[in-house]
């Protein structure tokens, strides 16, 4: 990667402003991210705020009404200042070290993943062609955190809970993979902006926008459903909680972290939240794109970046973004606090035995159904979403991939 | 020195750093950890390199999997924590030595050729007048993704089809993972272990 | 775009691997010794991508990389499943212990 790509428009409007590139380049990757910090802090702060409201109404309480109004608004700045300043305690047979750095790699490993998430068309701090395999290796990171948190503890319980916690995450990464490539193999490509790119359309026959979206796919749909228990195994919550579970492990790998120690594992826990519910929304249910084709109508095709109508569409996407990002959180949240705990042998079967069947199934189909449909009708979908394919289209293409392996074969002529 | 230099310089730093940290390190543990750093900055190597594909898989297997594997290993195979695996000062001394003429037979090496002049004669030899596929970047910022999947399936436009794809390879390595990690894991099941007094 | 230099390269490739080779010789934890198995195969990707990089070797060396990061994987698989097993017989992992030819 260039590292120019990472920042370049913004690296343009400012070294055209000072005329000094290289300071201008780290200007911008500053400005990134700040940007990408406030993205990745300030919904961690409203979901934990919200987890509280919702289990206290699921519960049949009111939950926090005190700080900051009625509704308790400012909560989470309240708890975020008991923790700190809590005493920064280490246990003595702890690996002091390692039992420090423990909290900063899962925060690293969930706040690099935001770099690749597009808040909306050509709004992501790196748009790269690797996106989505890149954001599931920086994901696949946190699991050596959560294991250097349990052995550095230098406690049974937290060596246990660690390493049964490692063991979850790192075989819930396979289904959930899967089928994070079946809208990507649909797309054609691992940039996240083209996938929804390949989601938004116009009105088509009559039919609303939002049915391109994959959720609506007779096989993306069920792959959206296995992603998300996936992924909401691979947060950790419930009802795959085991290793938090007080009754269970004390706190699992978190039992002798407290303070500022433990809301950084707690920050990057609903981050993660939030950025498996984003990756979720851009995959599946159409990213920025509202269903109606508003944003696409705004943006049009212009790319000047400082056009009113460009910035309008932008901002709505970004929001919308957000807002399906929201309620997967949210649907994440109402399931934690309705459905009882799994014990950890019945984690490991639903994960090996069910979804990873189910979701190598599904990308076999996904792979296959297409190609069915087009061979027969002309389109890849069951509905008239897109102008059909002719046979002789088709007869074109595959002379031409024969061509093309006619003349790969050709080694020495 | 321009901000690619500096980034550069950053993570040569820690991989070299973490590389040495792993041969000086008593604890298997802060071994492993160190070993993780010197990965993880190898992998931004590879990003500096615009190979960004390359880099992301190091990621995801090298330092995601093959780490985490070799730590469950550590903590399987631990004896107690009292019981330290110590080398002797005089075996530290002599491999210190042995590293520092390896590491400079290498250095010579490497620096006393001519790679541009190399290059010119090979470029003379197998340039190749190809098409590269282009992606949604431009192909000469990393963008490497399309031409090593389209050269995994048996085709090579950068090369314009005068190059034989790498889809027996891929095809061979498959089914060598599945054997090889079905093989590890029926070595590796439990058995009765040695008791202590036997 | 020669802002590195292939020669700065090829000097990091070659510590990793002399960090390796030093650690597979004097680390008496088995899985040191893979962990210097690694170091060794990090250090020749790292030439490989070099050139990929520098040279007309173009594509090539990215997927003679791609293929040693997984034949590593497998091969730390392996690795792992025969420490396990020396453990199991030795009760320790220390390998000056596994000097005797029987059994």
């Amino acid at each position: 990667m260039s590292l120019i790509l990472a920042a370049e428009s913004l690296a343009e409007i400012i070294s055209s402003i000072t005329g000094c590139e290289s300071c201008s380049v780290a200007i911008a990757a500053v400005v990134h991210v700040a940007l990408v910090g406030a993205f990745f802090g300030l919904p961690a702060a409203v979901f934990i705020w919200a987890e509280r409201k919702v289990s206290a109404r699921i519960q049949d309480r009111l939950g926090p009404t005190r700080v900051g109004g009625r509704f308790g608004w400012l909560q989470a700045l309240a708890d975020g200042g008991k923790l700190v300043q809590k005493e920064d305690l280490a246990p003595e047979a702890a690996d002091k070290p390692l039992f420090r750095v423990a909290p900063y790699v899962v925060v690293i490993a969930s706040f690099a993943a935001f770099m690749f998430l597009p808040f909306t068309d050509g709004w992501s701090a790196v748009s790269l062609d690797v996106g989505m395999f890149l954001l599931f290796a920086m994901l696949s990171l946190e699991v050596i955190g959560v294991i250097l948190a349990g052995y550095a503890s230098g406690s049974k319980w937290a060596l246990f809970g660690g390493m049964r916690e490692a063991a979850q995450m790192v075989s819930y990464e396979i289904p959930m993979s899967i089928c994070a490539l079946v809208p990507i193999v649909m797309a054609g490509t691992l940039n996240l902006n083209e996938v929804i790119h390949y989601q938004s359309a116009g009105w088509v026959n009559g039919l609303p926008p939002f049915l391109h979206w994959n959720v609506f796919n007779p096989v993306a749909g069920p792959a959206f459903i296995v992603y998300f228990v996936c992924a909401t195994a691979s947060c950790k919550r419930a009802p795959f909680d085991l290793a938090e579970a007080e009754s269970e492990l004390v706190a699992g790998f978190l039992t002798e972290y407290s303070g500022m120690r433990w809301s950084f594992f707690f920050l990057a826990e609903y981050a993660s939240m939030f950025l498996v519910s984003a990756v979720a929304a851009i995959l599946f249910l159409g990213g920025w794109d509202d269903g109606f084709g508003i944003v696409r109508s705004l943006k049009g095709s212009s790319t000047n970046v400082l056009d009113p109508s460009v910035i309008l569409g932008n901002a709505i996407g970004a929001g919308i973004l957000m807002l399906k990002a929201s309620k997967l959180v949210l649907l994440q949240i109402w399931v934690r606090w309705t459905l009882p705990r799994l014990r950890i042998d019945q984690v490991m079967t639903t994960c090996l035995k069910y979804l990873l069947p189910m979701s190598c199934a599904l990308f076999l189909a996904a792979v296959i159904y297409p190609m069915a449909l087009v061979l027969q009708t002309g389109r890849p979908q069951l509905l008239p979403l897109s102008a059909p394919i002719t046979k002789a289209a088709v007869a074109t293409a595959i002379e031409t991939d024969v061509e093309i392996a006619a003349v790969d074969g050709e080694v020495t002529e | 020195m321009n901000i690619e230099q500096l980034l550069f310089a950053l993570f040569a730093l820690a991989t070299c750093g973490g590389a040495i940290s792993v041969v000086i390190c008593q604890n298997v543990v802060r071994m492993a950890f160190s070993l993780i750093i010197c990965l993880a900055s190898v992998s931004a190597l590879f990003f500096l390199l615009s190979a960004d594909f390359v880099g992301a898989t190091q990621l995801m297997v090298y330092v995601g999997g093959t780490i985490v594997l070799l730590i469950f290993g550590v903590m399987l195979t631990s004896s107690s924590t009292l019981l330290q695996i110590r080398t002797s000062p005089a075996e530290g001394f002599l491999a210190a030595g042995i590293g520092v003429l390896f590491l400079s037979v290498f250095s010579f090496t490497v620096w006393s050729v001519d790679w541009d002049r190399n290059e010119a004669k090979l470029a003379g030899v197998t340039a190749v007048e190809g098409v590269a596929p282009q992606g949604y970047n431009e192909a000469s910022s990393g963008n490497t993704v399309r031409p090593l999947a389209m050269s995994f399936v048996g085709l090579r436009p950068d090369k314009a089809g005068k190059a034989p794809g790498y889809l027996l390879p891929f095809e061979i390595v498959s089914v060598h993972l599945l054997v090889v990690l079905v093989g590890a894991a029926y070595l590796a099941r439990t058995k009765r272990r040695v008791s202590a007094e036997s | 775009m020669d802002a590195i230099g292939l020669n700065y390269v090829l000097a990091i490739g070659a510590v990793l691997f002399v960090c390796g080779v030093i650690c597979m010789t004097t680390k008496r934890n088995g899985i040191g010794v893979l962990m210097g198995v690694e170091l060794v195969l990090n250090g020749a990707n790292l030439n490989f991508v070099a050139f990929a990089r520098y040279s007309s070797m173009g594509l090539d060396g990215h997927v003679i990389s791609l293929f040693v990061i997984v034949l590593a994987a497998a091969e730390a698989a392996v690795a792992l499943a025969i420490a396990l097993n020396f453990y199991n017989n030795h009760l320790t992992i220390d390998v000056d212990r596994g000097d005797e030819l029987r059994g």
